[in-house]
């Protein structure tokens, strides 16, 4: 390493850098955040959506799923399967096949991958629904680019 | 051995090698419900078997951070460490913590997001074994010489520490929720981590070339400030999809994809210490580890990580295949690798031996490595087929994994080469060596 970078000076650079550049990830952020929390004034988190949201995280269904592309990549997304099963143009319909089709698992069927059966009652499955939701109005910026996730 | 406390770290890499061998099982577990997805009993399903390994993995490696740090700190400080007791305790709490959370998950007592699935009072008693480990380093540290090596270390692992508070924020905005989810992952591997794994590194580079730690210490400032240069406002590369705003789309990709740089740096820095060196450490088995982990972790993480970091390939492959490609190289490649590395060195010294079995060990080297390159390359060649067939064509998801049978099963036998590789090296490392030979007499470990 050239001799016209002392030692301390690597470091004054280390650490002021540092500084400066976590501090204009943090007014981004404080953006960002703002943002998000604007985004629940349209689209209302009720305790119904928050309570869908627990089950998502006590079932671990990101360890499959994945939501917004993120999770595990062994099943589809779930981020719009409400806007997939047409949630947007038969809300009714959409939410029975939802949750007649989680009550349905597993299929077993041979080479096909599983998803396991679920204890929930009639209201934590309609909670989970107005989740999956809830997921499906927001702008997630055109992704995925088809419905099919 | 200098320092009679350095002892406490082989009883972390001991632990650390046992949950690498359970990770490997669980990832083959993982690896047979792709292919064949009824074969496992019920409370085996892929969710379990999947937070089982990522878990695993998350803790063997902060477990043998812990380790090796107890094992270079007296080195550097120049003194035995605060409390080598409150090692043993710290270890044996955080041990019995994984193990708990992994019978729990069994059980099905998990909650939380991907890889922090531990229940609450798991999560705390991390935090608790955390400070634990800060206190007793950190005085370790301040009675001490202090060194830069020391000192990029230390700030690693508080920043480690500190974000991992993150854990606990899980509002019921799902945007908010996944904006600080990635606060502890990125954060963590493409951040603070980088900062252990560069100081562990540049310990190891002194160690084995026994080049002048002023050139070593200019080098390891240089690589930590390109790492948080771009590493920090990198993270937008994880902000273009989940409801945040556009901008992140050019923050994140220009950002994003300088984070090659302190990769390319570390390759750069690793080859040319042992270049300038001469020095002729008998342990080549460990040079080979560190070389290959600078290597490999520049593939991983730099070119597997540039192939999708930019807002627009994003688009298609988020989320694929192409992303558990690109985690296991990366996570291999820098943050395994610089362990073994370090186990590889330190384990003679620990277990009082000259270093020994090294051509059974340098084959383990091949056979892991290459396992996980055929891991990676199955892997991608899977996420090119399907961004192909399900972003760009449409078709449905599971329609598109009926097609990709063949390269899941092609991952599989990679990952039995792996496990295959990681018996050779426990039995390198553990086996009482026929060649005991003792360390040449003209070498002289470096300060
Ligand atoms: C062990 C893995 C696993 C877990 C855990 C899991 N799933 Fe699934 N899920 C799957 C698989 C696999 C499919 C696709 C099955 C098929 O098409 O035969 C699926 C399909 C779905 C579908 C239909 C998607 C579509 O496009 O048709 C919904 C809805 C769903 N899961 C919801 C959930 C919810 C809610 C949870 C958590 C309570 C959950 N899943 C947990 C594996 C899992
Ligand atoms: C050693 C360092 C790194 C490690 C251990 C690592 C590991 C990972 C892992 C495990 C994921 C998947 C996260 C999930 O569960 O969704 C991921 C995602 C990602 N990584 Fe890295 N990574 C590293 C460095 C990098 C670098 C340097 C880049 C860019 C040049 C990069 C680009 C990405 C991108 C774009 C994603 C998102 C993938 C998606 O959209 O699905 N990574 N990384
Ligand atoms: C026996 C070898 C291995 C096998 C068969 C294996 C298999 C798997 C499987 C099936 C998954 C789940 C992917 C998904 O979500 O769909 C996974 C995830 C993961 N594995 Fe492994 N793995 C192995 C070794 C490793 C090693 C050595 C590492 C790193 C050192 C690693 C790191 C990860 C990470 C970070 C994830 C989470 C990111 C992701 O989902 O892609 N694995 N692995
Ligand atoms: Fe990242």
């Amino acid at each position: 390493m050239s001799e016209t970078l002392t030692k301390a000076a690597a470091r004054n650079i280390f650490y002021g850098g540092t500084v400066f550049f976590f501090v204009v990830f943090g007014v981004l952020v404080a953006d960002s955040v703002t943002d998000a929390i604007a985004i629940a004034k349209v689209n209302p988190i009720t305790p119904s959506v928050a309570a869908g949201k627990r089950i998502w995280e006590r079932h671990a269904c990101f360890d499959c799923h994945t939501l917004f592309g993120e999770g595990a990549r062994f099943a589809p997304e779930l981020g719009n399967v409400w806007l997939r099963y047409g949630g947007d143009k038969d809300p009714d319909g959409a939410r029975e096949s939802l949750k007649q089709w989680i009550k349905n698992q597993p299929t077993r069927v041979e080479g096909r991958h599983q998803m396991p059966h679920f204890d929930l009652t009639e209201q934590q499955l309609d909670q989970i629904v107005d989740y999956l939701r809830w997921t499906s109005r927001v702008n997630t910026q055109n992704w995925p680019p088809h419905i099919s996730g | 051995m200098k320092y009679e406390s350095q002892g406490v770290a082989k009883l972390y890499f001991f632990g650390a090698l046992t949950l690498f061998s359970a990770q490997l099982v669980f990832g083959l577990l993982g690896a047979i419900l792709y292919v064949a997805p009824t074969s496992l009993p019920d409370f085996l399903p892929f969710s379990v078997v999947r937070m089982i390994h990522t878990n695993a993995l998350v803790v063997w490696l902060l477990m043998g951070f812990f380790g090796a740090t107890y094992y270079l700190i007296p080195e550097e400080a120049e003194t035995e460490l605060h409390s080598p007791g409150l090692a043993k305790l710290q270890f044996w709490l955080f041990f019995g913590a994984a193990g708990a959370a992994v019978v729990g998950y069994l059980f099905g007592y998990y909650d939380g997001r991907s890889y922090l699935e531990q229940p609450l009072y798991i999560k705390i008693g991390i935090v608790v074994v955390a400070l634990m480990f800060l206190y007793n380093v950190s005085m370790t540290v301040l009675k001490g010489r202090k060194t830069v090596i020391s000192n990029i270390l230390l700030l690693g692992l508080w920043g480690i520490a500190v974000f991992f508070l993150f854990a606990f924020y899980v509002p019921s905005n799902t945007v908010l929720d996944k904006m600080f989810w990635w606060w502890v992952v990125h954060l963590w591997v493409e951040g603070v981590w980088e900062l252990v794994l560069a100081s562990i590194l540049a310990f190891l580079m002194i160690k084995l070339t026994g080049v002048d730690r002023e050139v070593v210490e200019k080098w390891l400032y240089v690589i930590v400030s390109l790492t948080l240069f771009t590493g920090i406002l990198g993270t937008g590369h994880h902000y273009y999809w989940i409801g945040t705003p556009a901008y992140w789309q050019w923050i994140g990709s220009i950002f994003s994809a300088l984070e090659v740089v302190p990769f390319f740096a570390i390759v750069i820095f690793a080859f040319s210490m042992v270049y300038k060196g001469g020095r002729r450490h008998p342990n080549k088995a460990a040079l080979l580890w560190s070389l290959g982990c600078s290597v490999t972790a520049f593939f991983g993480a730099g070119v597997w990580g540039f192939l999708h970091t930019l807002a627009p390939v994003n688009y298609y492959t988020h989320g694929t295949q192409i992303t558990a490609a690109h985690g296991h190289l990366a996570f291999y490649g820098a943050y395994a690798m610089i362990n073994l590395a370090m186990f590889t060195y330190a384990m003679p010294q620990l277990l009082n031996r000259a270093p020994y079995n090294q051509t059974l060990n340098m084959i383990s080297f091949w056979i892991i490595t290459g396992g996980v390159a055929f891991m990676t390359a199955a892997l991608t060649l899977a996420g090119v087929v399907q961004v192909h067939l399900q972003r760009v064509m449409g078709m449905a998801y599971m329609d598109v994994q009926a097609q990709l049978g063949m390269f899941y099963w092609l991952r599989l036998g990679g990952g039995l080469a792996v496990i295959l590789g990681l018996v050779l090296y426990l039995v390198s490392l553990l086996a009482p060596g026929k060649a005991s030979a003792p360390a040449s007499a003209s070498y002289v470990p470096a300060e």
